[in-house]
């Protein structure tokens, strides 16, 4: 052979070899509003499937592999969805996609995952996700409908069934502003007052100063989140509203308390478990697993934890739980185990799957009423 | 150039050459996005740049219009189950009609002024697109029908690939025939002095309304392909970010060059691709490559080929 | 009645914000025809940069001028940009600016965080009634700077000698020139003032409505509304288009509708272009061949 035959021989080896150890990662796709006006959805979400992937890889990986994840910024814009879906899918060649974390993302990849055939478990909020069920999609979070009925439960408990509404007008608190008026008469809640409010707005006196002087307002309901509901929340104080102010699921974090200062006291929020995680009974499974997840997260990277990270943890876990339930990599099976999960307790609830339901979630495990006292969380009762 | 339109020049045939080889280059689905998406937007960019380039008014809202134009098309074809070409078509008239009535005050206003008026409406129609969800779908978007030529439905990559093509090669192939014609000279001219235009008898309001309205027909189109491509459409189609996309490929290309438009989109569209792996430092690196540009290249990447010309005539 | 105080007073608060962002425009405007569309920005980095030094432990006497400090780097480093480019077209600045902001922001996410912060409350927390409409102390704080800046920049442009050579380098660069005035120099100042003022702006807000990285682009817009519909050039004008701004906006959302509230800025706008083109306070424009 000549020696020019035997280096390229050589590479050749090399190449197959480099190859042949690519192939030993599992590679989970994810597709996250890293940046962009839903940043602080996506940001924690990143965090945590980082975080934890690289446990998850130091305990020996799944199936002796390690995870590979191929993350991708969508800035919670569609467009580059659908543009990062079919990079994952037919470049990158991902066994399961984790996201997106909007609604609007998150329903437009939809057509791509159902003629690629690989699972994909969303992180956002809304019903229509999953209602009608389609096979290859899952989601974590309770959807905004869920949590509406929550609210809803509460307030009729309390007699306060005069609601007025105030909505963000992005995505999530237009969405769930939609279901709250659709469950709202199955509950003899009466929505009064409609009013909306602009993501980026600093200031919603007027809507509220509308609200104060209607005179049969018993509880102000705020679907958003952001930077929006805190506004709001500081509005209300400084205008003296005496109603219960009720926040959505999107504000469920100490970020929220960090931003509102005094004007947090008394604020009723509507949360998922993970966020109250010391408060739960210890006999509920999902205390540990919260706590550990706090724990973990808050010394990692010196932040409160928010649910968005919670839905992400939820995700990853479904789809490694699938891989090694099936014992394999191979999208359909996952796809399959994830669909045949009966009892996952998670940082959201204890999902149950089934071949209708691609959320699993029941209302009184998943969604917790909670109210805020010196600055820290209660149980509402 | 001497040419006297009807035939095809060597940039026209470079350019069918280049895209008839490109597909044995691409090689999945992700591939081919791109490439569409390139071509699409050097469309789009190709009708701005006749408007902005060619014609000097600076346009901080054509995103706003092509999105609108994509959502009437959409729209049509997918709640009131219009055929495709049919609603494009409609969603051109449309919007040219639109586009006629707003050009009227708008296009009296210069410079500074007339850069803050598109801008203004622009944003206004997107913030219209964004509550009238009843319509729209709202902010989270709303999926679209496919998209079919009497009949035929176009459902794969090469499809696409082969449309998209023939649309560019068409616009270019139109916009040199308007830019070495009488008219095209006239805009130039209204670019560089207005006032010596309206000295020299030009009835410059109608030349300007002319060449805008053009401008969002063409938008129109090319976006309501790209919906129907990606079968979703959003807000963010029309938001000011994506109006700033547009124009940052025009200059970045080179203004008033027909190539500058196309190869300004080609890469705006397809650099974002290449800096994922900077993860959060994506945004920083991509401001920092348009400042640069601007500085040291403020005719535009196409000047390269300029300085390339330069050196290989002077042999 | 009630009402209508109420909004007044949201109106006003928030109309200052727009004026001190579009009163940072007319500055820079004013001595280079240049429209910086990377003024918000400034705006985010007084807050952000005055909270991350907050969470370092500096005390709020030093981290208030310091953030301030960074912002006028930053401008600094805006006009050195600017001065180096050779293209000097309407279309190529505006590029140049943009650019400038997609960097400031994206330095501002990986330098800062993604998060939302805030600060305490300057002086208190509880709001102070008058007449059954209620304002917060912070928000009187906002109206006050604003003023002061206000003013400042009045006696400074009118009865200093350094102002005075601002107005002539904006009048005139040439003539400036050759009177001795150092007209880069003074073109450095008035960027640095302008992020300065825009950064004091970002920091008083902040406990108001909280901080991120993303919020310069949406009060550049709206800033720039202000300017425009005060009359590009005139600082009283612009102060006068934010806080005209401001209350439309609060009474839109007050008496008609609060889906479209966004919508007034852009639509006022248009009207004082086409039907005073120069602003409410601008000169009548004439050009040369």
């Amino acid at each position: 052979m000549t020696k020019t035959s035997k280096v390229l021989l050589g590479l050749l080896a090399m190449g197959f070899s480099l190859t042949a150890y690519a192939k030993e990662n599992i590679k989970i796709g994810a597709l996250v509003a890293a940046t962009g006006p839903a940043s602080f959805l996506g940001d924690p979400e990143l965090k945590t499937l980082e975080m934890y992937i690289e446990k998850i890889n130091a305990a020996g990986g799944v199936m002796g592999k390690n995870i590979e994840l191929i993350a991708y910024d969508t800035g919670a814009n569609p467009k580059k969805a659908t543009t990062f879906v079919k990079r994952l899918i037919s470049q990158d060649k991902v066994v399961a996609i984790l996201g997106g974390s909007a609604s609007g993302e998150t329903m437009a990849i939809l057509p791509f995952i159902k003629k690629a055939k690989i699972p994909l478990v969303s992180m956002a909020g809304s019903i229509k996700i999953v209602k009608p069920a389609k096979k290859f999609v899952f989601k974590t979070p309770a959807t905004d409908r869920m949590a509406c009925e929550k609210i809803f439960e509460y307030l009729k408990k309390k007699s306060k069934t005069n609601v007025a509404l105030i909505s963000g007008n992005g995505g999530f608190g237009k969405s769930m502003r939609a279901q709250c008026k659709e469950v709202a008469p199955a509950f003899g809640v009466k929505i009064v007052a409609d009013e909306t409010y602009g993501p980026k707005d600093t200031d919603m006196t007027p809507q509220l100063t509308k609200i104060k002087s209607m005179t049969n307002v018993d509880a102000v309901v705020n679907p958003g989140f952001g930077q929006g509901p805190a506004i709001v929340t500081k509005n209300f104080k400084q205008l003296g509203m005496k109603q219960t102010l009720v926040q959505s699921h999107g504000v469920a974090s100490k970020k929220f308390i960090e931003l509102t200062g005094n004007a947090s006291e008394g604020v009723i929020v509507a949360s998922p478990p993970v966020v109250v995680a010391a408060l739960l009974k210890d006999s509920n499974p999902i205390k540990q697993i919260a706590l550990d997840y706090i724990n973990d997260y808050e010394t990692k990277y010196n932040a409160p934890v928010s649910t968005f990270g919670g839905y992400a943890y939820d995700a990853l876990n479904l789809v490694v739980n699938a891989m090694k339930e099936a014992n394999s990599t191979d999208p359909k099976a996952i796809r399959d185990a994830i669909e045949s999960t009966t009892s996952y307790v998670g940082l959201n609830g204890i999902y149950k799957m089934s071949k209708n339901d691609h959320l699993g979630l029941d209302i009184d495990s998943s969604i917790k009423m909670l109210v805020i006292k010196n600055k820290d969380w209660q149980l509402a009762k | 150039m001497g040419n006297k339109g009807l035939f095809l020049d060597r940039g026209i045939v470079t350019t069918i050459i280049i895209l008839s080889v490109i597909p044995f280059l691409l090689q999945n689905s992700f591939h081919y996005e791109i490439a569409i998406m390139c071509m699409l937007n050097a469309v789009i960019c190709i009708g701005l740049n006749m408007l902005v380039g060619y014609t000097g008014q600076i346009s901080l809202g054509h995103g706003a219009f092509a999105g609108l134009g994509a959502y009437v098309a959409v729209i049509l074809s997918t709640t009131y189950e219009f055929d495709p070409v049919l609603s494009i078509l409609v969603a051109c008239i449309v919007l040219a009609l639109i586009a006629f009535i707003v050009s009227k005050p708008i296009l009296k206003l210069e410079g500074h002024y007339l850069a803050m008026g598109t801008l203004a409406v622009g944003i206004i129609i997107s913030i219209v697109l964004n509550n009238e969800d009843g319509f729209t779908g709202g902010p989270d978007g709303m999926g679209v029908s496919e998209f079919n030529i009497l009949g035929y439905v176009f459902e794969n990559d090469i499809q696409w690939y082969v449309l998209s093509a023939i649309f560019l090669v068409f616009s270019i192939w139109a916009l040199q025939n308007v830019i070495n014609s009488p008219f095209g000279r006239i805009l130039r001219c209204i670019r560089d002095s207005e006032t010596a235009a309206k000295a020299i008898g030009a009835d410059v309001p109608y030349y300007k309304t002319y060449v805008f309205v053009i401008s969002v027909v063409i938008a129109t189109a090319a976006g309501s392909l790209y919906s129907y491509y990606t079968g979703f459409i959003s807000p963010e189609e029309s938001g000011f970010m994506r109006s700033i996309e547009l124009v940052v490929m025009i200059v970045f290309g080179g203004l008033g060059r027909v190539y500058g438009a196309v190869f300004g989109a080609i890469i705006i569209t397809a650099l974002p691709q290449f800096l994922t792996f900077l993860h959060d430092y994506e945004h920083m690196v991509f401001g920092a490559i348009i400042i640069f540009v601007m500085i040291f290249m403020p005719k535009g990447i196409v000047s390269i080929f300029d300085v390339l010309k330069v050196s290989k005539d002077k042999k | 009645m009630v009402e209508l105080l109420q909004y007044s007073f949201g109106g006003i608060t928030v109309g200052f914000i727009y004026a001190l962002v579009g009163l940072g425009f007319t500055v820079i405007y004013n001595s280079s025809k240049i429209i910086n569309f990377s003024q918000g920005e400034f705006v985010m980095i007084g807050g952000m940069a005055a909270v991350f030094l907050s969470y370092a432990k500096f005390p709020f006497v030093l981290a208030f001028p310091l953030a301030v400090m960074l912002a006028s780097l930053l401008g600094y480093m805006l006009f050195k940009l600017v001065s180096m480019s050779q293209n000097s077209s309407v279309t190529s600045l505006i590029i140049l600016t943009l650019g400038y902001s997609i960097f400031v922001r994206g330095a501002s996410q990986v330098g800062f965080d993604k998060q939302m912060h805030t600060l305490p409350a300057f002086i208190s927390d509880t709001p102070i009634s008058i007449f059954g409409a209620t304002i917060t102390p912070q928000a009187i704080l906002v109206i006050v700077v604003s003023l002061c800046i206000v003013f400042a920049l009045y006696y400074m442009f009118n009865k200093t000698k350094l102002g005075k050579a601002m107005l002539a380098t904006a009048d005139n660069k040439d003539a400036a020139k050759l009177v001795g005035i150092s007209v880069k120099k003074i073109l450095i100042m008035n960027f640095m003032i302008s992020s300065a003022i825009a950064a004091i702006g970002g920091i008083v807000l902040t406990p108001i409505t909280s901080t991120n990285y993303e919020i310069g682009v949406i009060l550049g817009l709206k800033g720039f509304c202000a300017a425009i519909i005060g009359g590009i050039g005139n600082p009283f004008g612009a102060v006068f288009g934010g806080v005209l701004l401001g209350i439309l906006e609060s009474f839109v959302a007050g008496y008609l509708s609060s889906e479209y509230k966004d919508a007034v800025a852009f639509i006022v706008l248009l009207l004082i272009l086409f039907f005073f083109p120069g602003g409410l306070f601008g000169a009548k424009k004439s050009s040369r061949v």
